[in-house]
């Protein structure tokens, strides 16, 4: 018996390793485009900066602006260029790597390409993975695209803030979540008012600790 | 989802298992596909029609058994069959569900001669 899905399968486990080989954990963010992956992302960052050395892999189907928004915080990122793929494989991140010091990180935080469909399917050696959902996509999401956050160890609803305008049922969002994957931590967020992000670098801390061996 | 991709493995972990014996050809390959694992089959039986040619799979049926989601609830104890569009415990209402079947994707058999 073979698994189709096995060829990524095994890369994967073998960036896990090589990222376990260094004392690196590595985190993969998911959600649509504009659901705030890159802000969010940056507020993490200056967060956890001054506990763990951070380095990030930003993901697009073209272009540099995510990587630039990173490279003016003086971390190491790469921008990783899918060239018009949908999501990132587990082997663009093993190419990816020799462009690290891997002894001087232990977080690599992955900005997947903006889609709720495909990245879901493609494990890429992640210890983790945090989903964002914003407000303006709407309530049904989770509905809709059930696999992303089952697969997701946390979801954070992005652009909080903008709840009231929106008519936004975050109870229904909440539970469709935790059908989909009873283990789900949830999140209420805004990188623009900063409500809820301590909450939210708590658990990310937590998770990186425990992939760390320091929890 | 990436059925182009998927029939390519499909195809390559048929060279690998017939490599090495002696196979005129390939006549079936089963496999077995979740309702959950978001596989198009009719993308596959297409694509697999096509990538097969020259290869000792030309020819060969692509026999596609689908399995059914099955989950446990953890609240009430039941289990059985789910419907993806509406994932909740038929017998409590509740959603603290287990994944027992439904994303699935491999190959189950090579039937050659």
């Amino acid at each position: 018996m073979h698994q189709v899905m096995e060829w990524n399968e095994d890369v994967s486990d073998a960036v896990k390793r090589e990222l376990g080989s260094h004392q690196v954990c590595l985190m993969n963010v998911l959600g649509s485009p504009g659901a705030g992956k890159t802000s969010t992302i940056v507020e993490l960052i200056a967060r956890l900066r001054d506990k763990y050395r951070i380095g990030v892999i930003e993901g697009d189907i073209t272009g540099t602006i995510d990587a630039e928004t990173i490279d003016k915080l003086g971390l190491p990122v790469v921008q990783l260029d899918t060239d018009g793929a949908c999501h990132i494989e587990a082997m663009s991140i093993q190419h990816i790597l020799p462009h690290f010091n891997l002894d001087e990180l232990d977080v690599l935080m992955v900005e997947n390409i903006g889609n709720l469909v495909c990245p879901a399917e493609f494990n890429i050696g992640e210890s983790f993975r945090l989903a964002l959902l914003s407000i303006p996509e709407g309530d049904d999401k989770v509905e809709k695209y059930p696999l992303i956050f089952s697969t997701s160890d946390a979801l954070a609803l992005n652009k909080y803030d903008l709840k009231e305008y929106f008519g936004f049922d975050d109870a229904r969002v909440e539970r469709n979540a935790k059908a989909a994957n009873p283990d789900i931590s949830v999140f209420r967020v805004s990188s623009r008012t900063g409500e809820g992000l301590d909450e939210l670098t708590a658990w990310v801390d937590g998770k990186i600790a425990a992939a760390l061996g320091r929890a | 989802m990436h059925e182009l991709a998927l029939t390519q493995s499909i195809l390559h972990i048929v060279e690998e298992a017939v490599k090495g014996h002696e196979v005129q050809r390939v006549k079936e390959v089963r496999l077995k596909i979740g309702d959950y694992s978001g596989v198009v089959t009719e993308s596959l039986t297409y694509y697999f029609g096509l990538l097969s040619r020259d290869t000792p799979a030309q020819d060969a049926v692509l026999k596609l058994e689908k399995l059914p989601i099955l989950m446990t609830c953890r609240d009430c104890g039941w289990s059985g069959e789910i419907n993806k569009h509406h994932i909740e415990c038929p017998q409590c209402r509740g959603i603290n569900l287990r994944l027992d079947q439904g994303r699935e994707f491999y190959v189950e058999s090579i039937e050659v001669e």
